[in-house]
């Protein structure tokens, strides 16, 4: 049709040109179309990759529970942490954001030892079985003792001890109060990795 | 016509498609065992209807997908079905799926030339598990929530790019909505586009190879239309049938009588996601179960080869089959490998399976989560619905599902809260205040007022004011009354205890207004009460606690806040009870907040919303034994570990019972009404009117109010006052409930 028109007549007088022109065509073809082509993925992954900069909230200590909620014998209790969370778009004041045990290292003595409840396993909360005395998961049975360590660290699924958190106790009117440095770590490493 | 098709053929040239389409020859005849692939594209086509029809009513963030997909499952016509379609659908793709693997491996139908086809059904078989994988996630139910927390947290063990690669899927370094937005994305976007882009392919290979034949020579060849099309539509028909039979087979069991059918059939939807509290029964679908149970078998820095490389390298081998197969030996390894697996994946799945139905926490944390989501549900249909806040918030404030936990961080060190029959809520030592079981209702008080009560653990026997001069008076006065005065002193209990205004008396306080009119002014006047009490305007405040309004909401929240006020005990006691929010500048400095408190105290009043439609069996039960089994059923046998988990004592059991209207507490009440109520005292005083009583209440009840409240009041009670004032708050009614009692005044 129309080409065969074209290219019929006086073909090889502009073959020099034809090449030159073709070979031309061709890269502006492969570049530019690979340019537009490409370019919705590239703005595209701006947007993607947008969670790889954005910061944890953690830092900072937080009020958890006054002393004297703490069992004398040194058994460890779960308390809910609070403290404002933001999500996307949404701001949330004073939410459960997590969870620690806190226990009385000794008796009767204000020395108090923080754990994240979160099994360093894979995430999973872990619970605090009172007659057994040691902390279970319910996922993958890992299994700690009231310290954090685990129980059988040659088969316990968790790669490390529970996560002991910074505590101090602070003086509010008259009171003693446990404040943690709430932080979450990395599941599924042997070092204590924590959450940017 | 004919003119009209010649014409869009010549246009279109749709005849020869068609034709190819249809007339795809097959050698040695139709068979059904070539069946799977057809099921497979049955499936995904129900998916893509299905799943497109729930986009249109679903919603993907933290605050409204749980609450969206409840409200496709619970309120929307029809929603029932199309989810559980797509539910159960799934998981019969997924069974699929290794039905069809199996069929072409063993066939040998990998060979060349249809390697790569094999390869893209591979490629298909890891895009529909990604399907499962995110889909599940969706409804932001707590099943969903922690399985996806766990599958999210073992990407991050791989090498270098975990942590950035979990960060990507996740949204952030925490899960919310964007966690949500991406799988769904990924769900209803890039994956079922990626697998409509490879089963396109996946066929066309398909038929430009042809099929693959076993016994070409078996008999007469056909051709696909009509012979095999007419057995793969029996094999969809099949499918279906099964889906539907999922969908319906939770129907037989029981089921809340007049409920919608979304409230029993179909796929089960968890209570909403809570990243902040333990979710014990956590597993993923159970597909994936031997997956989970794998794990448990790598441990430390092992994980990652149960995790990523052991579940590559079988992936690894499927994809060399077609390699493997081109030696004769080969061949009889692929197959046989195929067996290993599956009876690896078999006996993992059974494991898991096992271990957890002999596994008491687990148990105990399903039997949980199942109860949490009837009420979750239960909620939503309250009259003040789900607010802008989610449902979670629901959850937050409702005082059936954390009473219990806070009962148990708070009061159970001291108190105890458990019924006649001996469940409900109680500390692993002895208690050491009253047992808030009933606090305030007729029964309880009646029992503070009898000698053989007053002094047992459950009230005031192992409190500081066990020698105080509540318990003299009561031990002094009471055993020679008259049974005239015995009489007026039921009437005193009335009372009083109307001054709580418990819902579950509502309807008994309405009907003796008189009885109560008159108890009031013996109180005040004759018996005695006010030489130490106040009582509105009679008696002085400073020897004993305040009993205008007791156990009323407001008195209960101020006792709990700080039972050393001077309208309570005045002053600390050793042994006596804390208050509980007792900083009003700084709340924050509270043992309780505000919204714990309220909560705290609308659950010893049993005060919380009673749903409409309750499971029939349930009910009758419930309802009729005693006037007011309080939420404390639920506890039954809470007390196990009751801080370690805070969710696991939750009570939602026992709400159900109290919705029936008919039946509830009144009528046992009936009868004994005219003599013998409380266990000591309560005598006749009405008995007239309580005979009537039962019809009426019955009415009256069916609204929320019927309960029996929860009513403890004392949480916070314990006694800490100074020595002579014993008042009435702490002793709790040890068994002295019994029914009787309870309604007669
Ligand atoms: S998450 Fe705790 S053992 Fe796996």
């Amino acid at each position: 049709m129309v080409s065969s028109d074209r290219t019929s007549a006086p073909r090889d007088a502009r073959a020099g040109d034809e090449d030159r022109r073709s070979f031309f065509s061709t890269a502006t073809a492969v570049i530019v179309g690979g340019i537009v082509s490409v370019f919705p993925f590239a703005a595209g992954l701006l947007v993607l990759f947008d969670p790889l900069r954005r910061q944890g909230s953690a830092g900072g200590f937080l009020r958890i529970a006054s002393l004297d909620e703490l069992p004398a014998d040194g058994v460890p209790r779960s308390f809910p942490v609070i403290t404002d969370r933001v999500d996307a778009w949404n701001k949330f004041v004073n939410e459960p954001v997590g969870m620690v045990f806190l226990r009385r290292t000794k008796e009767g003595v204000a020395q108090v030892e923080a754990l994240n409840a979160v099994c360093p396993h894979a995430g999973c909360f872990v619970d605090f079985l009172s007659k057994e005395s040691h902390f279970q998961c319910p996922c993958h049975d890992s299994s700690f003792e009231p310290n954090g360590t685990r129980i059988h660290p040659e088969r316990c699924p968790s790669p490390r001890d529970l996560d002991a958190l910074a505590v101090e106790i602070r003086m509010v009117e008259g009171r003693e109060e446990v404040w943690v440095e709430f932080k979450n770590f990395r599941a599924g490493t042997p070092e204590k990795i924590a959450d940017a | 016509m004919r003119a009209f098709f010649d014409w869009l053929d010549d246009r279109t040239g749709y005849r020869d498609l068609v034709g190819a389409a249809l007339y795809e020859h097959i050698p040695g005849g139709a068979r059904w065992r070539y069946v799977w692939g057809s099921t497979l594209v049955f499936a995904f086509f129900m998916q893509v209807v299905t799943g497109f029809v729930l986009w249109t009513a679903y919603s993907p963030s933290a605050q409204t997908a749980w609450e969206s997909v409840a409200y496709i499952q619970y309120d929307m016509q029809g929603g029932w079905l199309v989810r559980g379609l797509h539910h159960f659908m799934a998981q019969a793709m997924v069974v699929l799926l290794a039905l069809h693997l199996m069929q072409v491996v063993i066939d040998g139908a990998y060979r060349a030339p249809r390697e790569i086809n094999f390869w893209l059904g591979l490629i298909l078989m890891q895009i529909v598990l990604g399907l499962a994988l995110t889909g599940y996630l969706l409804p932001w139910d707590q099943k969903g929530f922690w399985a996806t927390r766990v599958a999210t947290n073992l990407m991050g063990i791989v090498p270098v790019v975990g942590a950035d690669l979990q960060r990507l899927v996740v949204g952030g370094t925490t899960y919310g909505h964007h966690t949500l937005t991406r799988f769904f994305a990924l769900h209803a976007g890039v994956l079922p586009a990626l697998l409509v882009f490879f089963l396109v392919l996946h066929v066309a290979l398909f038929r430009r190879h042809g099929i693959h034949a076993r016994d070409p020579e078996r008999k007469p060849d056909h051709t696909f239309w009509p012979e095999q099309v007419m057995r793969d539509a029996v094999a969809c028909l099949a499918v279906l049938l099964v889906v539907l039979g999922l969908v319906f087979l939770p129907g037989l069991g029981d089921r809340p009588a007049g409920a919608p059918p979304g409230y029993y059939l179909g796929a089960e939807l968890g209570a909403p996601a809570d990243p902040a509290s333990p979710y014990s029964a956590a597993r993923p679908e159970w597909y994936f179960l031997f997956l989970f149970q794998f794990l448990k078998f790598f441990h430390g820095e092992t994980e990652i080869y149960g995790a990523i490389v052991i579940p590559g390298a079988v992936m690894g081998v499927l994809f060399l089959m077609p390699i493997l197969g081109r030696w004769r030996l080969g061949h009889g390894f692929n197959i046989g490998f195929l067996i290993v697996m599956g009876i690896g994946i078999g006996a993992l799945t059974v494991q898991a399976m096992v271990e957890d139905r002999g596994d008491e926490t687990y148990l105990a944390a399903v039997e949980q989560a199942e109860m949490n989501a009837t009420r979750v549900r239960d909620l939503t249909h309250a009259p003040e619905g789900i607010g802008a806040a989610g449902a979670l918030a629901l959850v937050r404030q409702d005082p059936m599902i954390q009473g219990p936990l806070l009962f148990n961080r708070h009061c159970v060190m001291c108190h105890t809260h458990v019924d006649e029959n001996g469940h409900g809520l109680a500390g692993d030592e002895a208690p050491t205040a009253s047992n808030l079981y009933g606090f305030a209702t007729r029964e309880w008080i009646a029992g503070l007022l009898s000698p053989e009560h007053i002094g047992t653990a459950a009230y005031f026997g192992a409190t500081p004011y066990k020698q105080g001069d509540m318990v003299g008076w009561v031990n002094d006065t009471v055993p020679s009354m008259s049974d005239e005065e015995k009489a007026d002193l039921q009437k005193v209990v009335a009372a009083l205890s109307a001054e709580a205004h418990l819902p579950s008396q509502e309807a008994i306080d309405a009907r003796d207004a008189a009885t109560i009119e008159e108890g009031a002014t013996l109180l005040k006047e004759t018996v005695g009460c006010a030489d130490c009490h106040r009582f509105h305007d009679a008696g002085e405040l400073g020897s004993a606690p305040d009993l205008t309004g007791y156990g009323s909401y407001g008195w209960l929240s101020e006792f709990i806040s700080d039972p050393t006020h001077e309208r309570f005990y005045r002053e600390a006691v050793d042994g006596g009870m804390p208050g509980f929010a007792t900083h009003r500048e700084n709340p924050l400095a509270n043992k309780l907040s505000p919204e714990q408190l309220d909560v705290l105290v609308r659950w010893l009043r049993g005060e919380w919303y009673r749903p409409e439609f309750t499971l029939a069996s349930t009910t009758g039960e419930g309802a009729a034994a005693d006037p007011a089994p309080p939420p404390a059923s639920d506890t039954t046998s809470a007390a196990p570990t009751p801080e370690a988990s805070s969710e696991a004592t939750m009570p939602a059991a026992a709400e159900p019972a109290a919705e029936n209207p008919s039946a509830p507490a009144e009528p046992v009440e009936e009868p004994a009404s005219p003599n013998e109520p409380e266990p000591g005292e309560e005598s006749p005083a009405d008995s007239p009117q309580a005979e009537e009583a039962p019809t009426e209440d019955a009415p009256a009840a069916t609204p929320p109010a019927e309960e029996p409240p929860a009513a403890d009041s004392q949480p916070s009670e314990e006694p800490t006052p100074t020595p002579e004032a014993d008042s009435e708050n702490e002793p709790a009614p040890s068994e002295p409930v019994s029914e009787e009692p309870s309604a007669t005044l």
